[in-house]
């Protein structure tokens, strides 16, 4: 049986005396774009966290299309196909947009231990890096360090640099965080138009974002999925209203 | 050309010419100067390059150092099996030490360098039959090389010269390898590497080990140079002294550190004719260093010079 693209079972993560996460269950298809919403603390990093390797779970299973990778680090987890991206930008500050993608672009290849040449006896590297560069429009950037981009080009490589190792399974931390409107819809489209057997799992405050992008959307709360379905019943849950939007949201 | 390269030429000339006109004292002191380079630069590939600030990389300098000494004193002279010893015992330590170490980060890091280098000062020190203590092991000749004696100050400054020109250039293709970038990445963000599917353990190993083999051929020389080798040779304040030469000279750049290490020689030993007071003097600099030039000298030249690259980017 081929599993699921991402799958978490019963998760529970307790720090100290508090738990965050109580019980979390997910099954996301291969090629399904899940959006996790659910307000400020209800554990959604700590569940990417835990799902990329950065934290060990309390209790539960992780798999990734079927396989188990609860056990694994987080670097053999990455070379299985599962890339991520950071709520709060986490790039090499001082190296410039090319060094950034070449680190990227290096860590799915077989040079990357590498200690008797240098990099540029490896010039496919240097050319998947300018492709990439080129496709998302960072060329005229390559040389600059990243720490004096944009927030919005920041953001951008930070999605450049999960995309770089192709993976199979992709999570997204609050993709479009500091961005402005205009910003927001330009970062969209580039994740409409990701490939389409990309799992994808979307965290995202942006409601109209992770409504539009989404084919289905789980809300968390209190470490707990309270609810499920197509973004149009979940916009049209009562309890979904209740306890993420606040009672009065007018358009409920 | 750029300026910063042709100041690189003029020194790689001045190194190799100055037998001519140099006194066998001040040519003495360019081979230390050269030996304590080559120390720096192996440091610089654990703080500057990958991000670990060790307080204990004189473990390696000094095995080098005291194994060469006692092989030669007690077991045999030949030069080539106690020279591939004292590169081998560093190496060793170094596989072992760091096992511990790499888990720790940070200041976590520095103490825990700096306890396994206590461990080996303390040995050193204690155990006066086998390493002679306090005395240390005075006495160790310079060796025969083909036939050439190295006993005399300019066949083994050209010595000097040859190992620290080769380890330079290795050390420069180990920065600019894919691995050497990695390491910047880990420096850069260790979690960023983890999930683009690197494993930081095993670089962070791979680079503890190669600094410590190039201590320790750093340490090698030193035995060779100064024919003595005692307790203050695997003491914290060579250790701090090579991070402060990192510091000074510019981290993650490799030249800088080596530019460091010339200049507290240098400084070591004009000071130590007026004043006794010279880790007070290191002090003095660190702070000076941190506060009004955090990138090192080299970052004050390359600014001042214009054409140079930034540090390890």
């Amino acid at each position: 049986m081929i599993g699921a693209g991402v799958e978490v079972e019963r998760l529970v993560k307790n720090f100290g005396g508090l738990r965050a996460l109580d019980g979390v269950t997910l099954r996301v298809e291969p090629g399904e774009r899940r959006a996790i919403i659910g307000p400020n603390g209800a554990g959604k990093t700590t569940l990417f966290n835990i799902i990329t390797g950065l934290l060990p779970p309390t209790e539960g299973r992780i798999l990734l299309e079927g396989r188990d990778i609860t056990g694994l680090p987080p670097h053999r987890r990455a070379q299985l196909g599962l890339g991520r991206t950071f709520q709060i930008t986490n790039l090499f500050p001082k190296l410039s947009v090319r060094d950034n993608v070449l680190l990227a672009v290096q860590a799915a290849d077989p040079a990357r231990f590498t200690l008797h040449r240098p990099v540029e006896a490896y010039p496919h590297l240097f050319r998947e890096a300018e492709a990439l560069m080129e496709r998302w429009g960072l060329r005229d950037r390559a040389a600059a360090p990243v720490r004096f981009l944009s927030h919005g080009e920041q953001r951008q490589v930070e999605l450049l640099l999960a995309l770089a190792v192709r993976p199979k399974a992709l999570l997204l931390d609050e993709p479009a965080a500091g961005l402005s409107p205009a910003e927001t819809a330009a970062l969209a489209e580039i994740i409409r138009g990701l490939p389409r057997q990309t799992t994808i799992l979307l965290i995202e405050h942006d409601m109209d974002v992770a409504f539009a992008l989404a084919d289905r959307v789980s809300v968390l709360h209190y470490g707990g999925v309270v609810a499920e379905g197509t973004p149009d019943a979940v916009r049209r849950d009562p309890q979904v209203g209740a306890i993420y939007l606040g009672t009065a949201a007018p358009h409920f | 050309m750029r300026p910063a390269r042709l100041v690189g030429i003029f020194a790689a000339l001045f190194i190799l010419a100055a037998p001519a006109f140099l006194s066998t004292y001040y040519l003495g002191l360019l081979t230390k100067m050269l030996i304590f380079a080559l120390f720096a630069m192996s440091l610089d590939l654990l703080l500057g390059y990958t991000g670990l600030p060790s307080l204990g990389h004189v473990a390696y300098f000094g095995t080098g150092a005291y194994t060469v000494g006692l092989l030669s004193l007690r077991v045999v002279k030949t030069f080539w099996i106690n020279a591939l010893a004292g590169l081998a015992a560093p190496t060793l330590v170094a596989l072992g030490f760091n096992l511990l170490t790499i888990r720790a980060r940070g200041s976590y890091f520095l103490m825990i360098t700096l306890a396994l280098a206590q461990v080996l000062w303390g040995i050193a020190f204690g155990w006066r039959s086998f390493t002679g203590g306090d005395d240390g092991l005075p006495g160790i000749a310079r060796p025969m090389l083909g036939g050439w004696s190295m006993a005399g100050e300019v066949p083994f400054h050209y010595f000097a010269v040859v190992v620290f020109g080769v380890c330079l250039w290795l050390l420069s293709v180990v920065v600019r390898s894919p691995l050497g970038r990695a390491l910047v990445g880990i420096r850069e963000s260790e979690t960023r590497m983890r999930v683009l599917g690197y494993n930081v353990w095993a670089y962070q190993y791979v680079a503890s080990i190669l600094a410590g083999f190039f201590a320790g051929v750093a340490g090698v020389l030193f035995v060779y140079y100064n024919g003595y080798v005692g307790p203050a040779y695997l003491s914290v304040v060579v250790s701090g002294q090579a991070l402060l030469m990192v510091i000074l000279g510019g981290a993650g750049t490799l030249v800088g550190p080596a530019l460091g290490a010339a200049i507290i020689v240098l400084l070591e030993n004009f000071l130590s004719a007026y004043t006794e007071r010279w880790l007070t003097t290191l002090g003095i600099i660190y702070v000076v260093v941190t506060l009004y030039a955090p990138r090192g000298v080299l970052g004050i030249l390359r600014d001042r010079l214009g054409g140079g690259r930034r540090a390890a980017t």
